[in-house]
């Protein structure tokens, strides 16, 4: 049902909260300062000066902060384990081994007086050797044993690739290079942290509250059970508040040293180097097929540019080597190691760019095949997974359907370099779009608990970032108890409340719905079963399936007449609140389904060929995420994950200064997102599909899919229009205008 | 475009003899005057949000690209962090807080949620104070002219085409 946000008034009225604006008495501001090198020591670091600054009660470098309690071991928090960012910790020794890395934090009572002290701390380095592109580092690429903290395989394969290719009546080989990306949420991370004692709260600008918690304790060597982390509203994530970075645990450090609450706000410059950020890299696929189109090989190798401390890439390739039948594949990941900090997830991790790559190589198929590229699609889809197991459900092919429609694909000339108005180049092109559901967390938790007037208070420990969580879980545990939504309150963001794994990898949606509609329909069992047991309830002796709850009021399905409240049931027995606790735990990752989320990408663009210039007129997306929850906020998502796909296309990028070893981007006035400018309106379609594999609710979560396949369906009208595939993300004006 | 930086320079004679450190400042915001002190250093954003506790102004960049600290001063918008608080004595500063007049929200912040014109909500407040003065000015015109004299504001989460429709709607009741 669309429903507005319940958090609307707060966000639009300037109440809302978040970490940054928290009160607490004698605040101190903290402020970190960065290594200037990519690569080298300390060989010393000068004070003096920012301590006689005005106001700084502390400047913490590795020569005085406390060791950590164990090191830090980089694990998807998805898990529900620890999960810092990096298998790094720094201000540990002199070493530096990224720009950017933590060199010293400065305390101050104030914010303008930490960063003038900031400034006024002296750092000599021994500089050396530093590898900050995979030019540089080429030569020394190798083949991890696994990525994503250990829980992947970098290589995967089936058939026999070569094979296949040389029988392969038509061969398409692509190859990319892609920019690295940085996520920019408009509210940079903050932490502040408050000790009382032994006890630490944190209010921590974070996708996973947990996460948070576990790490610090891990790090600091604490009781899980003495770190508390809150958070109410957080100022967008798109991953780089999925991990827990090291400025979190700083600020713990600092305010544990000051005697006092201790606020530590990252600048924009530093948000470049303190969240991670999507990788450089390259990847290549080649594609061998008969005539008919079918698929017979798919290769698919990636190369990125990784850290000193860990194996860590946005896997790219499961998804594509799934979503078309294709007997002989292929996926390989390798890495240089580079110093910058760990890349991260970044919104449609892997996805985005290794669909990127699949469904710009499937467009040039179509064109070698004559073939429409959607009915190419159809074609090859693959009616399984690669083990043979059915999709939990699908629903490409009606996406690619409903799309097309939607866009008026059909009266398209699929002729390059054909239509023209005025200086542009019109050009239109598709792709589809698939993400993967992942089953990798641990048991989910919630709670409900009602009071005898008809008021509930549903709580679980995930975090509002923009998804639509309160209000969806509003609607979800409404539902569940039989109630209007304007009487459940939804209660999230604490670790006091019952545990959840951070909202990553669109698993918000699933694993958050299923354990707060477990709770709700666990409360109203309870109290269904409660009424049917009472001789003074006019439900007594009925069946509890037989009972349905409307409006607070539980009645016999075929005598809706015959009925009480919850309320009046809770009084005959002295009850003023009645509570369940509600959980799901996934199935496992090997449970015997085929697991994507489908979507197809149109969009049409306009090229100025002299200037090099593309404008993307509008865009059209269908998709299939399984139950829709909320209409509503689900569209919002799908068009912001569309508009980060034109983004990724056209304008973000950031490159490495080698000399330097610094991003060359480190503001919004230089690494560019979309503005409203750049904005077309954005047409969604969503084809409901029934899933009983992914949770009760049978949602798959939206988070992502929008974006995967956008930046493929704009470079293929970007071919439509100029005739010209361009080989690299983002498609800057050099690139794209006519050769001279 | 009108963003531009406030150039207000105090007529308080006092000015050119404070600092560096903090210093007594009359401020008016939202109808009400504030008797603060702050360093000259001192950005009204930062006055607002640390000093005022008036957080529903936001900082994105402090660096003047993102939009999300834009408040009125004398009606026209201004980007807060590029904004000394001393620059503003004897001027009338407008932020989210002061938009309503007090009976229910402002037609505007009704329009964004019935658009769901956001979603993080982050950059909201400066959408808005953005949004309003856009109508006032003349720049609402055109669907183009809305995208074009919005572009100083940067919604991450890529609420754009519901942040217009939400601006047309309030121009054509108001218009």
């Amino acid at each position: 049902m669309p429903v507005d946000r319940v958090d609307g008034p707060a966000k639009v009225t300037g109440a809302a909260r978040y970490t940054a604006e928290i009160v607490l008495p004698d605040l101190a501001y903290a402020t970190i300062v960065g290594a200037t090198i990519p690569s080298g020591r300390i060989r010393r670091i000068d004070t003096g000066r920012a301590l006689a600054a005005g106001g700084v009660l502390a400047v913490l470098t590795h020569e005085d902060l406390p060791r950590v309690a164990e090191p830090p071991h980089l694990l998807p928090s998805l898990v529900g384990a620890a999960a810092p960012g990096e298998s790094f910790f720094p201000m540990q020794d002199d070493a530096v081994h990224y720009a950017g890395q933590p060199v010293a934090v400065v305390v101050a009572d104030s914010l303008e007086r930490a960063q003038h002290a900031a400034s006024l701390v002296r750092v000599d380095y021994a500089r050396t050797p530093a590898v900050t592109t995979l030019d540089e580092g080429r030569d020394s690429a190798y083949e991890p044993p696994t990525l994503f903290g250990g829980l992947m395989p970098a290589r995967m394969s089936r058939g026999d690739v070569d094979a296949g290719l040389a029988d392969a009546d038509v061969r398409v080989d692509v190859s990319y290079h892609f920019a690295a990306n940085h996520h920019n949420a408009i509210e940079t991370s903050a932490t502040t942290a408050d000790w009382d004692g032994d006890r630490l709260t944190l209010y921590d600008s974070t996708m996973g509250i947990r996460a948070t918690q576990l790490t610090v304790a891990h790090l600091l060597g604490l009781h899980v059970s003495d770190v508390r982390v809150v958070t109410h509203f957080v100022g967008g994530g798109f991953g780089s508040k999925a991990m827990t970075w090291p400025h979190v645990t700083l600020a713990a450090m600092a305010a544990r040293q000051v005697g006092r609450p201790v606020r530590l706000a990252l600048t924009r410059p530093q948000a470049f180097t303190s969240t991670g950020h999507r990788e450089e890299q390259e990847q290549a696929m080649s594609l061998g097929a008969k005539r008919d189109g079918t698929l017979i090989a798919l290769r698919h190798h990636k190369l990125s540019l990784a850290s000193p401390f860990d194996d860590w890439a946005e896997p790219a390739t499961a998804t594509t080597t799934q979503v078309y039948a294709c007997p002989n594949t292929e996926g390989v990941h390798r890495l240089v190691t580079g110093n910058t900090m760990t890349p991260t997830f970044t919104r449609g991790p892997g996805e985005s760019v290794g669909v990127f790559v699949l469904e710009t190589a499937m467009d040039q198929l179509a064109y070698e095949l004559g073939v429409d590229p959607v009915e190419l699609r159809l074609r090859c889809h693959a009616e399984t997974d690669p083990r043979g197991n059915p999709w939990s459900s699908d629903g490409l092919a009606e996406c690619l359907r409903v799309a097309a429609s939607s866009f008026g694909w059909a009266r398209r000339d699929p002729r390059p370099r054909m239509r023209r108005e005025g200086d542009w180049l019109i050009g239109t092109g598709m792709a589809a779009a698939a993400y993967p559901v992942a089953f990798i967390m641990p048991t989910q938790r919630a709670r409900a608990r009602i009071y005898a007037g008809g008021d509930a208070v549903v709580q679980t420990g995930t975090q509002e970032f923009g998804t639509g969580v309160t209000t969806v879980m509003t609607q979800v545990a409404a539902d569940g108890l039989g109630l209007p939504m304007e009487a459940v309150r939804f209660e999230a963001g604490d670790t006091d409340l019952p545990n959840t794994s951070a909202a990553v990898g669109s698993s918000g949606a699933m694993m958050v719905s299923a354990a707060v509609h477990n709770a709700a329909t666990a409360l109203r069992d309870q109290l269904v079963a409660m009424a049917v047991a009472d001789s003074g309830s006019p439900l007594h002796g009925a069946e509890p399936s037989d009972v349905e709850v409307h409006d607070g009021r539980m009645r016999l399905r075929s005598r809706p007449e015959v009925g009480e409240t919850y309320g009046e049931v809770m009084g005959r027995h002295h009850l003023e609140d009645a509570e369940a606790l509600g959980s799901w735990t996934p199935p496992p990752p090997d449970t015997p389904h085929g697991l994507l989320t489908f979507g197809a990408q149109f969009a049409e663009v306009a090229v100025d060929p002299e200037f090099g210039l593309v404008r993307v007129r509008r865009l059209g997306g269908a998709f299939a995420p399984g139950r829709v929850l909320n209409p509503k906020t689900a569209r919002s998502q799908l068009i912001g994950g569309m508009l980060w796909g034109m983004g990724q296309a056209l304008l973000e990028g950031n490159r490495m200064d080698p000399r330097q070893g610094r991003w060359s981007a480190t503001s919004l006035g230089d690494y560019l997102v979309p503005v409203n400018a750049d904005a077309p309106d954005v047409t969604i379609d969503l084809i409901e599909v029934d899933d009983e594999v992914v949770g009760p609710l049978g949602a798959k979560g939206v988070g992502e899919i929008g974006q995967v396949g956008v930046a493929a369906a704009i470079a293929n009208a970007v071919f439509h229009a100029t005739g010209r595939r361009i080989r690299e993300l983002p498609m800057t004006a050099e690139l794209v205008m006519d050769p001279p | 475009m009108d963003l531009e930086i406030s150039v207000a320079v105090s007529a308080d004679s006092r000015a050119a003899s404070r600092g560096p450190g903090s210093a007594p400042a009359a401020l008016t915001v939202n109808g009400a005057t504030y008797l603060v002190a702050v360093e000259p250093r001192v950005s009204l954003l930062d006055t607002l949000r640390e000093h005022l506790d008036l957080t529903g102004t936001k900082k994105g960049c402090d660096q003047g690209t993102c939009g999300a600290c834009t408040v009125w001063v004398d009606g026209r918008r201004v980007l807060s962090c590029l904004t000394l608080a001393l620059s503003c004595e004897g001027h009338d500063v407008t932020t989210i807080e002061g938009l309503s007049d007090g009976a229910g929200l402002h037609p505007m912040q009704k329009a964004f949620i019935k658009h769901d014109a956001f979603q993080c909500g982050y950059c909201t407040p400066g959408q808005i104070m953005s949004a309003v003065a856009l109508i006032a000015e003349g720049n609402a015109g055109t669907d183009a002219d809305i995208a074009e004299y919005m572009s100083g504001n940067i919604c991450r989460c890529a609420a754009y085409p519901n942040i217009r429709a939400a601006i047309r709607e309030v121009r054509d009741a108001t218009a």
